[in-house]
């Protein structure tokens, strides 16, 4: 006969009072676990939320750049390299470069490992009488882009411009409509400076130096303005890549031609920029939205958490002292018994508190099993967590450990009363 | 032995102080069975408590297997009663949930005692209660029941029993099993003191002390 085995018996024998108590762990250990469970289910929702924002908004960054990069592709070329001993003021004012440079730099160009620049364009460029027409215009010999040997081959900007063709600028296509009295068209033949052309295309008016200009190909400009293997310039695309990214571009291609300069179209170079960086500010507001979003909800929730647990706990621990109370009353006459065999005091204590902690070891298991439950079918759908039954571990400890010690705590004057009942006075109200 | 000297013990009661014990003075030696007499209320169970080392007398005192008993602390006292007296009360008060075995072994609790199931299983055969041994209380008759908490009692063979009315809720039969064991065990050199009000355990008894109606002060 033990102590334990007493305890064991007592249990069998008044089932309900036990069990009573047990449902009362349960329902304070339940409510505590299911709102963990809860609040770690809303953490693990927010980061899947976040991160597949994160992750849509790259995408979708991605795709509004491309777009970006082809609208602002259509801007044109934002990037001018010119011969290094080119006068600028000159270059200004006569609105094209009087130096020239080797069109081989443009192979050594496209041969380098640059990353700053694409949509290499050499261009030989010049202000010409146009006798024919009696006019000036801008001649411009182009080749097409010449691809970058690092980089995967872009979509051109500019349109290649083969022999014999010519491109011509809104004013003169508007000139030579009028002078001709019907509408100029594509394949239409154009004499200039004694050559004849087929008309390629027609440009629409952009308003600046392009709506006089004529575009031929490379080659017969350099015969007709008699620079043989010389250009006056070369158009690329600079990238975004940083703040200083015109440094950058010149540090790059200073590295590879050093008989050149840079000059940026500044307006298309940050429109192209702002663009995008505004476009990423949004996409980082709205994850920091959604973020705030769910901190609010979490906050709502551990609110709410904060009030419920600590009530339910104190109920509960009420419900369990009250269970233990009767308990000590039906056990009058044994505690007097007991008493007059010789247990003592401080044995009657044990022969209590540890019925009680039995019990709220028994609850806390039941408990944590069904807070889990409960947690995880009233959570935000993130799936069943079984996998993860004893996460946290520090949860489970303090359930197993503080289920049991709350239990003995609720049940501790219950036990006290019982300690120190008075065998004498039991046994003479028992006897009569 | 046991010896009650000059005792007194009063209680607050509704209609004044109740003097249930008055200057009574009683010595059992070993092998002695006394009978307690009196009408109710004239303060037998009193008595049997303050001879047990459970209720504090407001004077006199109790001297018990060597010790004067109300001198021990609370625990040494409830040592004390473990190892060295038997109690048998009216109600029996067994433990409802534990079976006839396990009941005689109760005291145990408080007193391991390697020998202690041998000597359970002993007093089951000579009270008759093999049948019985592993049913509960609810199961039994009062005479079992009573035989029962008398196999309690004596489990540690304690220097000297006291039993309150233990066949007062017994027909002719059990009662006789009961005293006679008691009788048995008084003749084994432990003392008895045994409170009743009947006549047929009174006969038993080497000596019969009467005690008179308790005294009421305003």
């Amino acid at each position: 006969m033990s102590l334990w085995r007493l305890i064991l018996s007592e249990i069998r024998f008044r089932k309900l009072n036990f069990l009573v108590g047990v449902s009362a762990v349960v329902v304070a250990v339940a409510c505590l676990v299911a709102q963990v469970n809860l609040l770690e289910q809303h953490d693990r929702r927010t980061e899947k939320i976040l991160a597949a924002k994160e992750k849509e908004t790259a995408e979708t960054m991605a795709g509004f750049e491309d777009e970006m990069r082809i609208i602002t592709k259509n801007l044109g070329f934002n990037i001018r390299i010119l011969p290094k001993d080119l006068n600028l003021v000159n270059f200004y004012a006569k609105d094209y470069a009087d130096k020239y440079m080797p069109e081989e730099y443009v192979a050594r160009l496209s041969n380098s490992r640059l990353v700053t620049i694409n949509h290499l364009l050499p261009t030989l460029q010049q202000k010409v009488e146009w006798p024919e027409r009696a006019i000036t215009i801008v001649l411009a010999g182009t080749r097409g882009e010449v691809p970058i040997a690092a980089q995967n081959k872009k979509k051109p900007i500019q349109e290649v411009v083969s022999k014999g063709k010519i491109i011509l600028g809104f004013q003169l296509h508007r000139l030579l409509t009028r002078e001709r009295g019907k509408e100029v068209t594509s394949g239409d033949f154009v004499v200039l400076r004694g050559r004849t052309f087929v008309v390629h295309k027609l440009q629409s008016s952009r308003g600046d130096a392009d709506d006089i200009t004529a575009w031929i190909a490379l080659e017969e400009a350099q015969e007709m303005l008699d620079k043989k293997g010389l250009i006056n310039g070369m158009l690329a695309l600079g990238c975004n890549c940083a703040a200083e990214r015109l440094g950058q571009i010149r540090q790059e291609i200073a590295a590879v031609l050093p008989d050149t300069q840079v000059e940026e179209f500044e307006t298309k170079a940050t429109a192209r920029a702002e663009a995008r960086s505004r476009t990423a500010e949004q996409a980082k507001a709205a994850i920091e939205r959604e973020r705030k979003g769910r901190e609010s909800l979490r906050e709502e929730k551990e609110a709410f958490a904060s009030i419920l647990v600590p009530t339910v706990l104190a109920a509960c621990a009420v419900w369990l002292g009250l269970m233990a109370f009767l308990n000590v009353l039906e056990r009058r006459s044994e505690i007097g018994l007991l008493r007059a065999l010789g247990l003592r005091s401080r044995q009657l204590l044990v022969l209590f508190l540890a019925r009680a902690m039995l019990l709220g070891f028994t609850g806390a298991v039941i408990g944590y099993v069904a807070g889990k439950f409960v947690g995880t079918r009233l959570g935000e759908n993130t799936g069943w967590s079984w996998s993860s039954p004893f996460e946290p571990p520090i949860l489970l400890i303090a359930v197993l450990v503080g289920g049991p010690l709350i239990s003995a705590l609720a049940c501790w004057l219950p036990a006290l009363a019982a300690a120190r009942q008075d065998p004498a006075i039991v046994l003479q109200q028992e006897s009569t | 032995m046991l010896e009650i000297q000059n005792i007194t013990k009063s209680y607050p009661g509704p209609r004044g102080v109740v003097r249930a014990l008055d200057g009574i003075s009683l010595r059992v030696g070993p092998g002695e069975f006394v009978a307690v007499r009196g009408p109710s209320g004239s303060g037998k169970t009193t008595l049997l408590l303050v001879a047990g080392g459970m209720l504090h007398p407001d004077e006199g005192r109790v001297l018990a297997a060597g010790h004067d008993v109300y001198r021990l602390p609370s625990e040494a006292r409830s040592r004390l009663r473990a190892r060295a007296i038997g109690f048998v009360f009216q109600q029996f008060h067994l433990i409802p949930y534990l079976t006839v075995f396990e009941n005689i072994l109760a005291p145990v609790l408080a007193q391991p005692n390697s020998g202690a199931r041998m000597r359970a299983q002993d007093l089951i055969a000579r009270l008759g209660l093999e049948q019985r041994r592993d049913h509960r209380p609810s199961e039994l008759s009062s005479g079992e029941r009573q035989r029962c908490a008398l196999a309690r009692a004596l489990l540690h063979k304690p220097g000297f029993v006291l039993a309150d009315e233990p066949t007062g809720n017994l027909d002719d039969h059990n009662g006789a099993i009961v005293l006679d064991f008691l009788s048995e065990y008084a003749a084994s050199g432990r003392a008895l003191l045994l409170v009743t009000h009947e006549a047929r355990a009174a006969e038993r008894a080497h000596r019969v002390v009467q005690l008179e109606a308790v005294v009421r002060t305003p």
